[in-house]
């Protein structure tokens, strides 16, 4: 069974490989079906994976491999090496699974490109890395992974190679995520160097047993690897690349952007979750910090009017709610919410990817409309991914990973009635925008229309996202409701249970709040954005809903502070102002050299008048002595 | 005896490439191809048939020269001149294969040079007599001087005139230095002799030792190079033709590296590590500054020149960090630098060849017309900004490491690096292969050759990025040898690099007596005190790590 760990990232990179070096001599249905089942053939292999882990729960915890010596310099010793325990699988089965069926759609939604090969290829080396990333059993081997991701969606972002922009939203995307992998690379160098191996359970076990809960060591080091999280994950104060990186495909906003990249922060957080209980200012921080971006990204998606730049915004913001729960301790239920995120949001990006498809690249939410009586499917997965989205209650999926999440950041040791809020007002803009897409896009009258329709190989998937983003909740409920704890016992298997502090059997209060927020935030969005359009004019108009669709001005702050003098330093020193010396000097030799040259003028008056003021001297200095 | 074939092969090869080649043009080529091939296959050979073994020395072969002052002919082979050794002979031969096409005019005197390069760089990595090891040095110069004076672009004269001043300069600071060094021994042991063996653990007064080492450090730091004494290199870079990058690079920077690893550290054990603060900060800002002018250059080939210096950067950097983390690293960095910086100069040679320009602002979207060469170009420009998987992270991630136990400060602003690195890579890929076409040229992909040369070195920097084990194994006797010369005379009279990665956030006395953590104190974030005296052992435990 364990070799299977091995064979699930081996495939795609193999399946990569492939189409890399032969890929421009395969047709395009063979290339698609490589591509595409290549990670087919992986989800299956998650799924007898998952039974036959199942099975040996609770005894065995864990399965690994070890599958070559990597490093082994001194006494750091690295090995190829994957580990499996229940937070990994749930990444594997959202990465294999998801990643699966966005591959399917992209055999449709790419059919036409003529980079047709080379995306399955970049595709299937994303997922490769990806799985890497989840199932590395040591701190390296992750980072391998994480910098591969990193490669794939700067690969993907600019995808589309022609357009100088997207480049530029590339770069973008790679050098921001990378300043924040330095920060987690010094960081795993102190992790070493303290406990000498990279093994992530001895690291955490030795941290546990070797460092002080609130050491400046163990902060120090936890805030380092949250600096890598923060930035791969798109929160504040490394947010601003995700929105520009849907330059890409939509297939890969979907997949990376929005399933499985973006979220390795969060996979991060949870593997060394240990660190993080050992510096509990830094897990204050990261709660902090995911409901303060939650805020603020909410507000931009307000502010959008490119449908995936809102779709963009939203994943910032949910990510924003993941950190929240990472942030108080509800372990189980930040990576609920991820996997129940990935089902919808895939869906969201998927639909919107076919919207925009259908109307020849249009991105303006404003110019389409009227969409949903044209494109059905389109339209009611797009509604229940929204609703997903917003937390609609008791029937979709979103609601039972938010609620937790609203519920853990007011009840849990560390949680405060503040982080609370700041999830609820979240809640409410997250209703709001998301059904202002609804309204805006698929009602009122068709100003766009679409010049085909969709394929089975697009909807297909659309649909079944659709289900899941419905019935994927149930595996958990909570206790005031259904008491289900499928999903945090399978997770609680390697991550900490969550203490509850207080509030104590007021759950359902506040559940009864947020579903009133949620419907009360549906009602404004069909008020102001389709029954009475001419409300929300002004706010539209204001300046101040400017400044939220220009993200809060980081843009602009990040390019003076830093891109700004940066371009100048170089500017100014192009010629590199050492090699000055060399000039002066070269200069002051020719100098030299002239000043003597023309003593050797060859004319005879000069030689005689030169002996004359000579022997003048000489003899003036002899006598006078 | 084959270290002598080596050097004897590539000599003879290179004076009949000479004399054939007034005769026929294709002569030269094989005649070269066939010497670097023989030598390659010879190391090979020996690589597969030795066993491993505890000696110092691999191969000592020692005969007498000029035994009247003391020097001999003394070759050795150890594990870090093994690898260095094979580096030289894999690239040489891609040299003679890239030049096919590209040098046209005085073929047989192009690869007498050419050999003779690669005999000098062979010696200097084999030459444990200091007088024959500055005579290797010299050979590499001159040929070196030649090839780009004569096969260069269009500011060759004047390029080469700076690279033959720079080096002939710091040179001649190294022959003073060894002379100095070959009186010193001889008159406090009475025995007059360049062998380096000899002259290993010469007694002098430390002062003196700090100068004579300055002599030696002057060479090989021009060489490397470091910032400020690098500016011979982007001229030289650029102007050579692409073979002589390619060699200039990947081989002929590593005599400086291999230098400091030979002959600074042992020689010099504690006067190396009173320069060693110094020296990484050199390494520091090397990497910075380089990786600055490589992203404001517009001219390929000397922004690829520039990412030399920041890379070059990090192998002196891990030099002085004096442990055997680092030092892997500066092996791997030599060959993996080697090979990636030298497939970029091959790359922007086969361009050059295309488009006859090396102006950044008039290529891009290329891709389009050489998605072979795109991917390529993608390849390596990966490798130099260190993704995990290819040569570079692994050189760059072991000396970083290495230089955190040694100087966090230091390690900490060398890991911006990364993200300079980052920059100035992206954007090469971008402006050449990506965006607009800003010139509508009509170019063709790689041929099957350009193919075939740019294959072989996609896999090797995959091999060492995946499997580097057996390089680090081959290097590992010859390092720790190194380093146990220089451990024992550090150990006893410096604090300096006791393997205590906190070293520089502690104050310079010894921690105060309630065992109440200092770290705590400057990081004052709710530190808990009970358990303050825990803490405080694990920190100060790091030095058994070592």
């Amino acid at each position: 069974m364990t070799t299977i760990i091995a064979l699930i990232p081996a495939i795609p990179f193999l399946s990569f490989l492939i189409l890399a070096l032969f890929g421009h001599k395969l047709s395009r249905k063979i290339a698609g079906f490589i591509g595409a089942g290549s990670i087919g053939i992986i989800a299956v292999l998650t799924f007898i994976l998952a039974i036959s882990f199942f099975k040996s729960l609770p005894e065995v915890k864990s399965y690994s491999i070890n599958v070559w010596e990597w490093i082994n310099a001194g006494n750091l010793k690295v090995d190829i090496s994957f580990s499996l325990d229940s937070l990994s699988l749930v990444f594997c089965f959202v990465i294999t699974f998801v990643g699966f069926l966005i591959h399917l759609y992209s055999i449709e939604f790419m059919a036409k490109d003529e980079g047709f090969t080379r995306f399955f290829a970049y595709m299937n080396l994303f997922i490769g890395s990806m799985l890497v990333l989840v199932l590395a059993d040591n701190i390296l081997l992750m980072y391998l992974g994480w910098e591969g991701v990193g490669l794939c969606s700067y690969l993907l972002i600019g995808f589309w190679y022609k357009e100088p922009q997207n480049g530029y939203a590339a770069r973008k995307a790679f050098i921001i995520t990378r300043i924040g992998d330095t920060a987690m690379i010094i960081g795993i160098f102190i992790l070493f160097l303290n406990f000498g191996t990279v093994n992530i359970n001895e690291l955490m076990q030795q941290a546990s047993a070797k460092w002080v809960p609130g050491s400046s060591i163990a902060v120090l080091t936890a805030a380092l690897l949250l600096g890598g999280a923060l930035g791969k994950s798109a929160q504040l104060p490394l947010q601003t690349w995700l929105p520009d990186a849907m330059a890409g495909p939509s297939p890969v906003s979907a997949l990376i952007h929005a399933a499985t990249m973006v979220t390795a922060g969060v996979y991060l957080i949870a593997r060394t979750h240990v660190l993080f209980s050992l510096a509990p200012v830094v897990q204050s921080a990261i709660a902090i910090i995911g409901a303060l971006t939650l805020l603020i990204a909410g507000f931009s998606a307000l502010a959008q009017h490119d449908l995936k730049r809102i779709l963009a915004y939203s994943t910032i913001s949910q990510i924003g709610y993941m950190f929240l729960a990472l942030g108080v301790g509800a372990w189980s239920a930040a990576v609920f919410h991820f996997m129940i995120h990935a089902f919808f949001k895939a869906l969201l990006f998927l639909g919107a990817g076919v919207v925009i498809l259908v109307l020849d690249e249009e991105h303006d939410i404003f110019k389409m409309g009227g969409l949903r009586k044209k494109m059905p499917v389109v339209f009611y997965t797009f509604l229940i991914g929204s609703a997903s989205l917003s937390a609609l209650p008791l029937i979709t999926a979103g609601f039972y990973s938010k609620d937790q999440i609203l519920w853990y950041s007011f009840s849990s040791q560390t949680g405060s009635i503040i982080l609370w809020l700041a999830g609820i007002i979240g809640a409410l803009l997250t209703a709001l925008y998301s059904f202002r897409m609804i309204f805006v896009t698929f009602y009122g009258e068709a100003k766009t229309q679409p010049s085909f329709l969709p394929g089975k190989l697009m909807t297909v998937p659309l649909i079944i996202l659709a289900v899941l983003s419905l019935v994927g909740g149930f595996v958990e409920l909570p206790s005031s409701i259904g008491n289900i704890h499928l999903f945090s016992n399978l997770v609680d298997n390697t991550l900490p249970v969550i203490v509850v502090n207080n509030g104590e059997g007021r759950e359902l209060l506040f559940q009864a709040l947020s579903a009133i927020i949620v419907l009360a935030g549906i009602y404004i969005a069909y008020l102001i954005y389709y029954k009475k359009p001419a409300l929300s004019s002004p706010y539209s108009h204001s300046r101040i809903n400017k400044f939220f669709e220009k993200g809060w001005g980081f843009d602009k702050l990040y390019d003076t502070l830093l891109v700004k003098p940066i371009v100048w330093l170089s500017v100014i020193d192009k010629d590199d102002f050492f090699d000055l010396w060399n000039i002066g000097l070269s200069r002051l030799v020719l100098l030299f050299n002239r000043m003597l040259s023309t003593t050797q003028n060859g004319k005879m008056r000069w030689y005689l008048l030169s002996f004359v003021i000579g022997i003048t001297i000489i003899l003036t200095y002899l006598l006078s002595k | 005896m084959i270290l002598i074939y080596l050097i004897v092969i590539l000599l003879a090869g290179a004076f009949l490439a000479w004399i054939t080649g007034k005769r026929n043009s294709a002569l030269p080529r094989i005649i070269s191809l066939v010497a670097l091939l023989s030598d390659l296959i010879i190391i090979i050979i020996y690589v597969l048939q030795s066993t491993p073994s505890d000696k110092d020395w691999l191969i000592d072969i020692k005969l007498e020269w000029i035994p009247q002052f003391g020097i001999s002919l003394h070759l050795a082979l150890d594990g870090l001149s093994l690898v260095m050794l094979i580096l030289t002979f894999f690239l040489g031969i891609i040299s003679v294969i890239i030049s096919w096409k590209e040098i046209g005019s005085k073929v047989g005197f192009f690869h007498f040079n050419l050999l003779l390069i690669l005999a000098g760089i062979t010696g200097v990595f084999l030459s444990l007599d200091l007088f024959l090891f500055y005579f290797f040095w010299e050979l590499m110069l001159v040929p070196m001087y030649f090839l780009i004076g004569i096969w260069g672009h269009e500011n060759r004269t004047a390029a080469s005139n700076k690279f033959f001043l720079y080096t002939q300069a710091s040179g001649l600071l190294m022959f003073i230095a060894i002379i100095t060094l070959y009186f010193i021994h001889g008159r406090s042991t009475g025995l007059y002799t360049f062998d380096y063996l000899q002259l290993l653990g010469t007694e002098m007064p430390s002062s003196t030792a700090f100068l004579i080492m300055l002599g030696f450090l002057a060479a090989f730091l021009v060489k490397l190079p470091v910032v400020p004494l690098h500016n011979w290199l982007p001229d030289a870079h650029t102007e050579a033709p692409t073979a002589g990058s390619l060699i200039l690079a990947a081989l002929l920077l590593k005599t400086g590296a291999y230098g400091l690893l030979r002959f600074i550290v042992p020689l010099f054990p504690s006067a190396s590590v009173s320069f060693a603060p110094f020296g990484m900060l050199l390494g520091v800002i090397g990497i910075l500054y380089g990786a600055k002018l490589a992203f404001a250059q517009t001219d390929l080939k000397r922004l690829v020149a520039y990412t030399s210096v920041s890379h070059m950067g990090f192998v002196i950097l891990g030099v002085f960090s004096f442990n055997e983390i680092a030092y892997q690293g500066v092996v791997i960095q030599m060959i993996a630098h080697g090979i990636s910086t030298g497939a970029l100069f091959i790359l922007v040679g086969q361009l050059y060849e295309r488009i006859h320009t090396r102006d950044i602002t008039k290529m891009g979207g290329l891709w389009e017309k050489a998605p072979v060469m795109g991917a390529i170009g993608l390849v390596f420009s990966m490798a130099s900004l260190g993704l995990p998987g290819l040569g570079n992270f692994i050189a760059e991630l072991l000396i970083l490491i290495g230089a955190f136990k040694a100087n966090i400060l230091m390690s900490c602003l060398a890991s911006l690096g990364l993200i300079a690195a980052t920059i100035y890579s992206l954007r090469i890929v971008q402006k050449v292969f990506l965006g607009n076409k800003n010139t509508d040229w009509k170019m063709n992909d790689l041929t099957l050759r350009e193919k075939a040369i740019s294959a072989s070195l996609v896999i090797a920097i995959l091999w060492l990025g995946l499997f580097p084990q057996p390089v680090l194994n081959t290097a590992k006797p010859a390092l720790l040898k190194t380093l146990l010369k220089q451990k024992e005379i550090t150990f006893q009279n410096s604090a300096y690099n006791s393997g205590d990665p906190f070293l520089f956030l502690l104050p310079p006395s010894q921690p105060s007596p309630t065992g109440e953590g200092v770290v705590q104190n400057l990081f004052p974030l709710g530190g808990n005190k009970k358990g303050g005296k825990n803490h405080e052992d694990e920190i100060f435990s790091l030095s058994n790590i070592r």
